[in-house]
């Protein structure tokens, strides 16, 4: 717990990095000053795309004690402001899984090589980027610990299955490598309530450790400070859900 | 992204974007989050013209009300057009 005699600090700058299919892209690093060694924590970011609040959320984890890197994962869109670069992603039905699986998990071997960390990482993601964290989660080796923040199109019908997104992420449940924290708005359509519960049975029926909260009162997004889906009562609690399962499984 | 839904149309005309008048052939129309209106989804559109690079883009986000508006007063504008005799001869 910060207490204001504390010494803190937190150092974060844009860095190029190496996805796991070689490319280089760049990603945002926040790391806290003073004595280490420090979890990590990856980012996968949402649609609006790599933007001010998940350069911000970045800084927020390091704040909170835990190294945190933010890959672009619209990097190879190309370059402009981030809203015109999730635009015309959007408009092109998003970025390959394979593609940001690679991604994530080469920010994972990029923080494991840096110094000063207790060797550690998490994975956390929002919106599209929960989707993303997850599938990571399944299907790169050596995360020790999740957190999907309503991650949609989990579970996807056979006609919502793209060459970009070949395969529902829910299928790969049976992989996953981690502890869970899932935070779930039950005013959401994406994902709905019945299919946070469809994923439920699945992580039930392969044993796995996990903990679903569902919000009353909230939709999609409710972490969002800048949007109207905003919701203070349930973001509160669920950032304390946050930093509690992460000090459990990272520390 | 979160819906999968969206569409493109190629069109043609000119749009004002940040740096001005450029020629547009292409819109992509979305139902998903919109990054400034205030929604959780909206039907989004933008005009764009991919070979002059991401920011030669022309912005709207509708509620789906107004979408279903404009769209209805975008076919009563060229019906009166039409039955005007301006519309050009095919």
């Amino acid at each position: 717990m910060y207490t204001t005699d504390m010494y803190e600090g937190v150092y974060a700058e844009t860095v190029t990095m190496t996805s796991a299919n070689g490319d280089s892209i760049n990603a945002y690093l926040a790391r806290p000053l003073g004595k280490g060694p420090f979890p990590c924590m990856v980012l996968a970011h949402h649609m609006p795309g790599w933007d001010a609040w998940y350069r911000e959320i970045a800084f927020k984890f390091a704040l909170h004690g835990y190294l945190s890197i933010s890959p672009n994962l619209f990097f190879r869109t190309g370059q402009g402001t981030p809203e015109d670069i999730a635009a015309k992603v959007r408009a092109d039905g998003g970025v390959p899984d394979d593609q940001v699986v690679g991604d994530l998990a080469g920010a994972l071997k990029y923080v494991h090589a840096l110094k000063d960390v207790n060797g550690k990482v998490g994975i956390f993601g929002t919106c599209s980027g929960g989707r993303h964290a997850f599938l990571a989660a399944c299907r790169a080796p050596g995360f020790d610990a999740l957190v999907d923040c309503w991650g949609g199109n989990v579970v996807m019908r056979p006609d919502q299955l793209t060459p970009k997104t070949p395969v529902a992420p829910i299928e790969y449940t049976k992989d996953l490598s981690c502890p869970m924290l899932g935070l779930f708005g039950n005013d959401d359509t994406t994902p709905a309530p019945e299919q946070v519960n469809q994923h439920e049975a699945e992580l039930k029926k392969y044993g796995k450790n996990y903990e679903f909260h569902r919000y009353d009162g909230a939709g999609h997004g409710f972490f969002y400070y800048h949007r109207p889906m905003y919701r203070q009562a349930q973001a509160v609690d669920g950032w304390e859900k946050v930093f509690a399962f992460l000090g459990k499984y990272l520390a | 992204m979160c819906t999968m839904i969206a569409e493109k149309v190629k069109v043609e005309g000119s749009g004002k974007g940040t740096s001005g008048w450029f020629t547009l052939n292409q819109a992509n129309v979305s139902y998903d989050h919109p990054f400034n209106a205030p929604y959780e989804y909206a039907l989004n559109i933008d005009f764009v013209n991919e070979s002059l690079g991401p920011s030669a883009r022309v912005a709207v986000e509708l509620s789906e009300s107004a979408a279903r508006d404009l769209m209805r007063t975008i076919l009563s504008a060229l019906e009166q057009a039409e039955a005007g005799g301006h519309l050009p001869q095919k």
